[in-house]
């Protein structure tokens, strides 16, 4: 008899895996049981706000926060910054205070009075030439004979394509609370997506152990690659809690948020593609430039997916005095992709080819052809690409509809995570982990993995996580959690399914080896007439539960995905306004854990890259320094109006399933900003060189506006 | 710039225009800015006692008048279902509903929700048990993060109930006060049967 068989089940032998299972804490948020960071009340808890400087740089001159700590109902009020300290961007937390309610923290933050020494600033990037003083030469890249590429092409097509930066706009604010238990021990709830590192920064910034420190993340409202770090907020929060001996909660104000927790660079870029009449791509030259705040910003990877073409790429990175970047869902990804797969329709367009005939044609170039095409034949079929693809210009009329398709490709591949399952005499499991649910269904996957490795119902098992006392998970960025998670999870399920079948196997008269648990029962897998129930079994185990411990397994997991993505949209070349009328997105992932948050995720990612594409933008004043639209009326989100039809399909098959778990939370964000640029083009018969795809920007592409 | 801001604003209030006359909150906005009848003529401006009927219980507190009705839910009543995101009317994470009327509870003092039969997301399962809006968010994963969840929630059960078969464009409507950033859309258009498969 074999040992119990540690790899996922088949697609088609698998109960839960793979399948559709309701979200498992869809009833807690939908109830409002769900508790978030910015849920938690403390008796005598104090609100902390903060002063911010109003510049796009400048140096502290004096901090006067004496009226705000004299208002009623003001603990405390101080500066957190030096005098003659430098600020570089506006947003720049400069004091703080901590009152009895929010609404007199508020007014106090406004009461502190600051002197700066205003300096000069930058906030533009979109041009290089702009940029002056502020523009510094990255290395470049050079692979291949370029210019013999450049020689043996028929036509040499030009542009300049972009995205600016844009915020992840979380719609639970950055922030925490602490509370001191006694002098030693603290507890913190943050909203984070690491929740099992929490404990020792915070213990670092307090001094103490970090055994001490208990930190909470049960449920957090969206971090897309913003709340990885302890944040100014954060260590301001857990002084005050120390100073005042009170709890403390820092929730960010959205004007706050969007000024400074988290931005993704903006990438623009003049690129040469040299192409052959046949549509053979020949050579690629491109010069970026771009910016992530104060510290520059890194080179987009170009060309993006078609790696292999002969290319030759320099990068300027752009200083601005604005809130520093941080990592945004596949960063530098979706940038990289939009100037890519617009510089390669531009080319398609100019030899009069169908771009998914020149895509196809080129998949050479890329790391995983097979999967391209096969992708891309699915998204044509679900998109009926052959049937409606009307060539660029070709139509009249005010409004047009456009075509338009992109490749992407991400890794994938799961981080270090331990997990622990328990197993009680009266039959209840529980599974744990130091992970955290960001909204991507982390509880779910714990339970479908070890619901399915115990032949249990989902609705059996009790999920833990987002608390810095269960075994340490990593952080949840780069799409790693998934496979981390899942294959800890089978691990510590099958520790304790082998210790429980060495109690139930005497009874059944076979070996434990023999044994197996499926449909709620445990059996001998040779005769399974020979059976016990699953409570039944569990009452061998007397009145200390089982406890199976698992750590992530890379023979569970994969890495690398592809994707392909085609998008639909009406342009109506009168008023500039752009319309999604469908976008269909194919994409492999390996084995899907469950297939309900896995598509649901796609769906998501999908709608975040339409927002990037149609609304979203960072708007900086350039005489000030300051961001014009720290708000949700003028930094504008998606609608559940403005992403039209959505169509998802999740390469599912035995093949894919048998590479290992591989995350998703990444690949599908990064193409649709490009296939939304191609299908603008293609239906307005003129490329659009910068997202968003406002009206302004149409009309002005189209030569009726007044210019940006 | 300024133009691009001004058509997005303008394509946005007329969203939130729209989706509030379906749904009627438009004149609870303006009735709440009026004081009621038994208040006193200036309150504050410290601390006023405010009795809010939230989820059939009637409860009063000492607020300072310039406290949002979604302030004095969440801190001083410690009902958090709904949310705060915006706190100025753009996202819908704090509705609640007002004489069955969804309102922006961050737009809206507390003391002038006085009077009012205010519902939270908390009150719709009763004893624990999901009504037919919830167990639709739950079968189609109308959520991700679930922050923008209570506000979609609540949008959607306000318009059954005054229109208990909604068309596509009803729903749309009806729900574009609200914003999602995890890009629910897809199972929240299934829930509220503005999508195929739904309902
Ligand atoms: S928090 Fe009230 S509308 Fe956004
Ligand atoms: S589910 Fe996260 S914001 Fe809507």
């Amino acid at each position: 008899m074999r040992e119990l068989n540690k790899g996922w089940p088949k697609l088609d032998e698998a109960t839960h895996l793979g399948k559709r299972t309701p979200r498992i804490d869809a009833a807690d948020k939908v109830t409002g049981r769900a508790k978030y960071t910015q849920d938690v009340n403390l008796d005598s808890m104090l609100h902390a706000k903060f002063t911010l400087c109003p510049h796009g740089r400048a140096r502290v001159q004096s901090v006067d926060a004496s009226a705000a700590q004299a208002l009623d109902g003001v603990v405390l009020a101080r500066a957190i910054v030096g005098e003659g300290e430098e600020l570089e961007h506006a947003g720049r937390e400069v004091a703080v205070v901590a009152a009895e309610s929010e609404e007199i923290a508020r007014e106090a933050a406004q009461l502190v009075r600051v002197e700066y020494e205003v300096l000069e600033h930058n906030v533009a990037d979109a041009s290089p030439d702009l940029a002056g003083e502020w523009a510094r030469e990255q290395r470049g890249r050079d692979q291949g004979d370029v210019d013999a590429g450049f020689a043996a092409a028929d036509v040499v097509v030009e542009g300049r394509y972009g995205a600016p930066i844009v915020t992840h706009c979380c719609l639970e604010p950055h922030g925490s609370v602490v509370e001191f238990v006694d002098e030693e021990h603290v507890n913190t709830w943050v909203s984070t997506q690491r929740i099992s590192s929490q404990d020792e920064d915070l213990a670092g910034e307090l001094g103490i152990q970090p055994e001490n420190v208990r930190a909470v993340c049960q449920h957090m409202g969206g971090g897309f690659g913003s709340k990885f770090q302890f944040d100014v907020w954060d260590r301001e929060c857990a002084r005050i809690a120390e100073e005042t001996g009170r709890p403390v909660k820092a929730m960010l104000d959205r004007d706050h948020e969007l000024m400074v927790a988290g931005s993704r660079p903006s990438a623009y870029a003049d690129v040469r593609v040299g192409v052959k009449k046949d549509g053979t791509i020949t050579a690629w030259e491109s010069r970026s430039w771009g910016s992530g705040g104060a510290g520059g910003g890194s080179s987009p990877r170009l060309p993006y997916v078609f790696d292999k073409v002969p290319q030759r790429r320099t990068h300027v990175s752009i200083r601005t005095n604005t809130g520093a970047s941080r990592p945004w869902r596949a960063p530098m990804s979706p940038q990289s992709c939009l100037i890519t797969m617009a510089a390669l329709d531009d080319a398609a367009a100019a030899l009069d080819l169908d771009p998914l005939d020149f895509f196809l044609k080129n998949l050479p170039f890329t790391e995983r052809p097979e999967v391209y095409e096969e992708e891309l034949l699915i998204a044509a079929r679900l998109m009926d690409w052959r049937g409606r693809f009307i060539p660029r210009a070709a139509q009249q009329g005010a409004v047009r509809r456009g075509l338009g398709l992109s490749l992407h490709t991400w890794g994938g591949y799961g981080h270090d995570s331990n997990c622990s399952t328990t197993i009680r005499g009266d039959g209840a499991v529980t599974v744990s982990c130091g992970t955290q649910d960001l909204g991507t269904g982390s509880h779910t996957v714990l339970a479908v993995v070890t619901a399915e490795t115990l032949g249990l119902p989902v609705a059996a098992i009790d999920v833990r996580i987002g608390d810095s006392l269960l075994p340490p998970s990593g952080g949840s960025g780069g799409s790693t959690t998934v496979g981390g998670i899942s294959s800890a999870a089978r691990d510590a399920a099958l520790d304790a399914l082998r210790q429980l079948l060495a109690r139930a196997a005497p009874e059944l008269n076979a070996a434990p080896e023999e044994c197996r648990a499926q449909g709620g029962r445990v059996f001998v897998a040779a005769a399974p007439e020979r059976s016990l129930g699953w409570t039944e079994a569990c009452g061998l185990i007397g009145p200390e539960a089982l406890s199976g411990s698992g750590r992530t397994d890379p023979e569970l997991m994969a890495d690398g995905v592809g994707g392909a993505q085609m998008a639909e949209v009406e342009v109506d070349v009168e008023t500039g306004v752009v319309a999604m009328k469908k976008l269909v997105a194919v994409q492999d992932c390996g084995t899907v854990v469950d297939l309900t948050t896995a598509e649901s995720q796609v769906y998501g990612a999908c709608i975040m890259g339409i927002s990037s594409a149609l609304f979203e933008e960072r708007v900086m004043d350039p005489t000030t320094g300051a961001c014009l639209n720290p708000n949700m009326a003028f930094y504008r989100l998606a609608g559940i109006g403005d992403v039209g039809e959505i169509v998802v399909h999740l390469m599912q098959t035995e093949a894919h399933h048998a590479r290992g778990v591989i995350g998703i939370g990444e690949p599908p964000v990064i193409s649709p900003i490009a296939a939304i640029s191609n299908a603008v083009a293609n239906a307005a018969g003129v490329r659009v060189p910068y997202a968003p795809f406002t009206p302004r920007a149409v009309l002005t592409a189209l030569g009726k506006g007044r210019g940006r | 710039m300024s133009e691009e801001r001004g058509f997005s604003r303008r394509k946005f209030l007329q969203g939130v225009g729209a989706g509030a006359l379906a749904a009627g909150a438009m004149p609870d906005l303006a009735r709440g800015a009026e004081a009621p009848e038994d208040a006193p003529d200036l309150a504050g401006p410290g601390p006023v006692p405010v009795t809010l009927d939230v989820n059939g219980v009637r409860t009063t507190i000492e607020v300072e008048p310039r406290v949002t009705l979604l302030d004095a839910l969440r801190s001083r009543l410690d009902i958090t279902g709904a949310k705060k995101v915006c706190d100025h009317g753009a996202c819908g994470a704090c509705t609640v509903l007002l004489d069955g009327r969804p309102v922006y509870a961050c737009s809206m003092l507390a003391i002038a929700a006085q009077g009012k039969k205010i519902e939270t997301v908390e009150s719709l399962a009763p004893g624990g048990e999901l009504n037919a809006v919830q167990q639709a968010f739950v079968a189609h994963d109308g959520l991700q993060c679930g922050f923008c969840t209570s506000g979609f929630v609540l949008a959607s059960e306000a318009l059954l109930r005054q229109n208990p078969r909604p068309s596509h464009e009803e729903v749309l409507e009806a729900l574009s006060g609200n914003l999602c950033r995890c890009g629910s859309y897809q199972g929240i258009k299934k829930a509220s049967g503005a999508a195929p498969g739904g309902g």
